[in-house]
């Protein structure tokens, strides 16, 4: 078979990383038991449960990008000459497409749907979340450094701040019913 | 306001001075752009006016949440839909005018690209709307999404383009409509004329289909439509 090229690999593992994440966050929200939720709305308040949802998916977005890079050097070859820095551009790409499947799997939940819905929401709005994240994986993949890529780390981290503001300030009206 | 008559026949002048100063007046000569340069004063600004309705239906998602008014999910949905059709002429033209200078009607440009994920994003917005039945809750949650998606939108077409190699204007960081894309004699046509003109006729279109959602609102609440009543028969 042999290794794949450098530009098939990095398309392969960003979209891998995409379809795992639908299937691990939608999880989170729609497979809570309708008691479970209630059982939450009595010892928190909208905020906190959101936030502890952010931070859980995040986190576990972030080691499921890390096993995948392990198991994608092991089984597919390493053709990266910067390794090191693609570990960082995982963890940020990880964290950045839970928290946007986060929210999108709270609305999908109160929707009373199920993870179709969340596909049609998701995929338009992570596409560009999916497009700088590939031009970011250029730090790692080429020995020479374009210009503008820190730009786009910026950019990416702005967007990730953004997403979860916005999850504490929309949350709780989808929290009541 | 929007009841009163002159803003539409300001519309109906300025969308005539355009169609009349763009096709007859002067341009400047561009090789590869040649007389295409007149496609500014749609295609740009269609994108404005898709803009502009897709702002103001933020706004009224913002006011339902804040006050839960029916009204304003009504006219939170209409001019969602006023923006998707500009949206999709602004996308049009757009190709039309990449098949005459840049060789083909789609070339995975990022603006490109950033224009049909704007409209999906918007399409998937009326899809949630109709997967849910009870109003409130239609209202409520779409609301927060329109709020939500028009965050997303704004870098997805102003910020990330502009950071890619891209054939469209406005590119790298350099902002399009500046001075050696567009010459005076264009100005007085697009800014005056062009842009309010289109935005004006998006509000109008959308104030239409508003009372007309109004008016089969009013109706079916006296009258049940009749699906709905063999729904409830069924059900």
């Amino acid at each position: 078979m042999g290794e794949p090229e450098s530009t098939v690999w990095k398309g392969l593992f960003w979209m891998m990383q995409l379809f795992i994440c639908v299937n691990a966050v939608a999880k989170s929200f729609l497979q809570e038991g309708k008691g479970r939720l209630l059982y939450f709305y009595t010892i928190a308040g909208p905020k906190d449960f959101i936030l502890s949802k952010l931070l859980f998916n995040a986190l576990l977005m972030i080691v499921m990008a890390l096993v995948s890079l392990g198991l994608f050097v092991l089984m597919l070859g390493n053709p990266m000459p910067n390794p090191l820095s693609f570990v960082a551009i995982s963890c940020l790409g990880g964290m950045s497409l839970s928290l946007v499947f986060t929210f999108l799997a709270a609305i999908a939940a109160r929707a009373q749907q199920n993870a179709a819905l969340m596909a049609i929401l998701g995929f338009p709005l992570i596409i560009p979340q999916l497009l700088l994240l590939s031009k970011i994986s250029n730090i790692a993949f080429e020995d020479v450094l374009q210009g503008g890529l820190a730009t786009m780390s910026a950019v990416l981290a702005g967007l990730d701040v953004m997403i979860v503001a916005l999850s504490l300030i929309l949350f709780p009206f989808l929290w009541k019913d | 306001m929007i009841r009163q008559k002159w803003w539409k026949i300001l519309c109906g002048i300025l969308l005539i001075y355009t169609f009349i100063a763009g096709f007859l007046g002067g341009v400047p000569a561009k090789p590869i752009l040649n007389e295409t340069i007149r496609n500014l004063y749609f295609h740009v600004a269609m994108w404005f006016a898709m803009m502009v309705l897709f702002t103001i239906s933020v706004i009224y998602s913002v006011r339902y949440l804040r006050t839960n008014n029916h009204k304003y999910d009504i006219y939170a949905l209409e001019y969602t839909k006023g923006g998707l059709v500009f949206g999709v002429l602004g996308f049009t033209t757009g190709s039309i005018w990449a098949r005459w200078t840049w060789g083909a009607f789609w070339s995975s440009d990022p603006k490109q690209l950033g224009a049909v994920i704007a409209l999906l994003i918007y399409l998937a917005y009326l899809v949630l709307r109709n997967s849910m039945t009870d109003m409130d809750k239609r209202a409520r949650i779409g609301a927060v999404y329109n709020i939500f998606a028009f965050a997303m939108l704004l870098p997805t077409i102003w910020i990330i383009p502009r950071l890619m190699e891209s054939l469209h204007p406005g590119g790298m960081g350099n902002p399009a409509l500046d001075t050696h894309d567009i010459d005076s004699r264009m100005r007085v046509v697009f800014w005056p004329g062009a842009v309010p003109g289109w935005t004006l006729l998006g509000v109008w279109i959308t104030t239409l289909r508003i009372r007309l959602a109004i008016l089969t609102e009013q109706k079916e609440g006296l009258h049940p439509a009749p699906n709905q009543a063999r729904k409830l028969r069924n059900a």
